[in-house]
């Protein structure tokens, strides 16, 4: 199972990009459960024309949990909310070579750890404006 | 890069010299061990000094009371279905653990679904039986106790001599899943009451695909594979010579060095794991402190999921494993800590180092000098690290 990750999958576990907190944070997402073995933790930080300047993450998991973490971190920064917001797990998985079939749930939590993240954003945002 | 391989139960580098045993038999002795020429004289030949082989290292009363098989899961089913089969006019419940291998524990799930009913043990904490569930759960309709000798996961080794003299008492049959204990727990089955062991020849540094099962005289038995006389008219198949053979040299080797590697791999298991104690805050060690295989270390490292360790020791060379490679497919925290009671979050965190024959003492400090690092900087990656000290 370990032997079927594909070479960028492995390359983000060696090297996870945006690993951590930020602790201003527009928006926290906090997804998963430690007794599927997955928990992940995304932070990200949004400017006044809604567009992600930084995301970092945590994460307890496998190596695709992990590598997932990486990429969508990734692949948010410089987006806009709505753009954000069309990130798939699909687009998470693609991006980093494929997933084993076993491990596709690991794409699954990025995408709903990043909408948790947005939504928290947006909460935030509509306390403050009320 | 140095390359230190712990997952001796998953399998076993197959030794030198039962390579060469093997050879003569895949090239010049290609006989039929059926055949009554030269050929196949000389094939059966093997075939029979094998078994005595292993009858030796098992402590059977003969060599007529063992039966190769192509794998050891080919001998839990033999056993476990053959029994049912057997007694199916006697009774239709049957005794296991909760801990079992999958060979024993699917092949009781099958047989449920054709009416046995099955009662899976509890074990405690360290995945010992409960004896006394055991005597409660046995009914007039219990036709066989399968309670694997040692578990492959954690290595906790059951108390089979209680539980066959208990079989014994109520007149059951008893059958014991000895894959990982054989070669690493000394016993003879003539000493104790089981009435069937399962065992492998890759575990003990022998070849894939062959196995054995010792079947008491006397136990009665249906054969899983109906065809020729082979194997006394208990397995039908033309014998995999070459693998019969290398099985008997693995069982020669193992029945030699097995008291003197015992305690060198219990000295390097225990040194091990005062490393990894010493270097690593938050390890626990899952099984029996005393009862367990002397080559077998579990230990779980908390606010980490296995993978990710397992992952980053394969790249320093080092080879370890979750639980056990069978169940690797599976997402499903590991069946055998769950039913000890651990915590799930906590089981996420385990790795089995399995140690064998030609691990060293430098093989245990590289693994100790290895994997702080490497744990420190997954922790550093886990949420469940930073809620520790809020």
């Amino acid at each position: 199972m370990e032997g079927q990750y594909s070479e960028k999958v492995m390359e983000h576990f060696r090297n996870p990009r945006n690993v951590g907190e930020i602790p201003d944070a527009s928006g926290v997402g906090n997804v998963g459960n430690p007794v599927c073995g997955d928990i992940m933790r995304l932070y990200i930080k949004v400017d006044e024309n809604e567009v992600i300047t930084d995301a970092k993450f945590k994460t307890f998991g496998c190596g695709a949990a992990i590598a997932t973490s990486s990429m969508v971190t990734e692949l948010v920064k410089g987006k806009t909310i709505p753009d954000a917001l069309k990130i798939s797990n699909h687009a998470v998985a693609e991006a980093l070579g494929g997933l084993p079939k076993i491990k596709m749930h690991c794409s699954v939590l990025a995408e709903q750890a990043l909408r948790s993240a947005i939504d928290d954003y947006m909460a935030k945002k509509k306390a403050q404006n009320s | 890069m140095r390359k230190v391989y712990l997952d001796n139960n998953a399998t076993t580098r197959m030794r030198e010299e039962v390579l060469e045993t093997m050879l003569p038999y895949y090239k010049d002795i290609y006989g039929n061990a059926s055949s009554i020429h030269e050929f196949g004289r000389l094939a059966r030949r093997g075939v029979d000094d094998a078994r005595l082989k292993v009858a030796d290292l098992l402590g059977a009363a003969s060599a007529e009371e063992i039966i190769f098989t192509s794998s050891g899961t080919e001998a839990d089913n033999f056993a476990v279905k053959g029994v049912a089969h057997a007694l199916r006019s006697k009774g239709n419940h049957i005794i296991t653990s909760s801990i079992e291998h999958q060979a024993v524990l699917n092949t009781c799930k099958f047989l449920e679904k054709d009416g046995y009913k099955v009662t899976y043990l509890k074990v405690d904490k360290y995945g010992i039986v409960d004896l006394e569930e055991l005597k409660r759960s046995i009914t007039d309709k219990t036709i066989l106790i399968t309670i694997m000798y040692a578990n492959n996961e954690v290595g906790t080794v059951e108390p089979v001599e209680e539980i066959g003299k208990i079989a014994k008492e109520r007149g059951v049959y008893f059958h014991t899943d000895a894959v990982q204990a054989v070669g690493k727990a000394p016993f003879e089955v003539k000493a104790m009451n089981v009435d069937l062991l399962a065992m492998s020849a890759h575990k003990i540094y022998g070849p894939k695909g062959v196995g054995a099962l010792y079947i008491r005289k006397g136990t009665r038995i249906t054969q899983l594979l109906h065809g020729g006389h082979h194997e006394m008219g208990k397995r039908a198949s033309t014998e995999n010579v070459a693998g019969i053979v290398g099985l008997g040299k693995a069982a020669e080797l193992a029945k030699k060095e097995r008291s003197e590697e015992i305690k060198r791999l219990t000295g390097l298991r225990d040194y091990l794991y005062k490393g990894l104690t010493t270097n690593i805050e938050d390890v626990r060690l899952n099984g029996h402190p005393d009862k367990r295989l002397p080559n077998t270390l579990n230990v779980g490292f908390k606010y980490l999921e296995g993978e990710s360790i397992i992952l980053n020791l394969d790249m320093e060379g080092i080879a370890a494993s979750t639980g056990s490679a069978c169940t690797s497919g599976s997402l499903e925290p590991s069946h055998v800590l769950t039913a000890m009671g651990s915590d799930p979050a906590d089981t996420q965190g385990s790795v089995r180092f399995s140690l064998g024959r030609d691990n060293t003492k430098e093989d245990m400090d590289y693994v100790v000098k290895v994997l702080p690092p490497i744990i420190k900087r997954l922790r550093a990656m886990s949420p469940l690290y930073d809620e520790k000290g809020k």
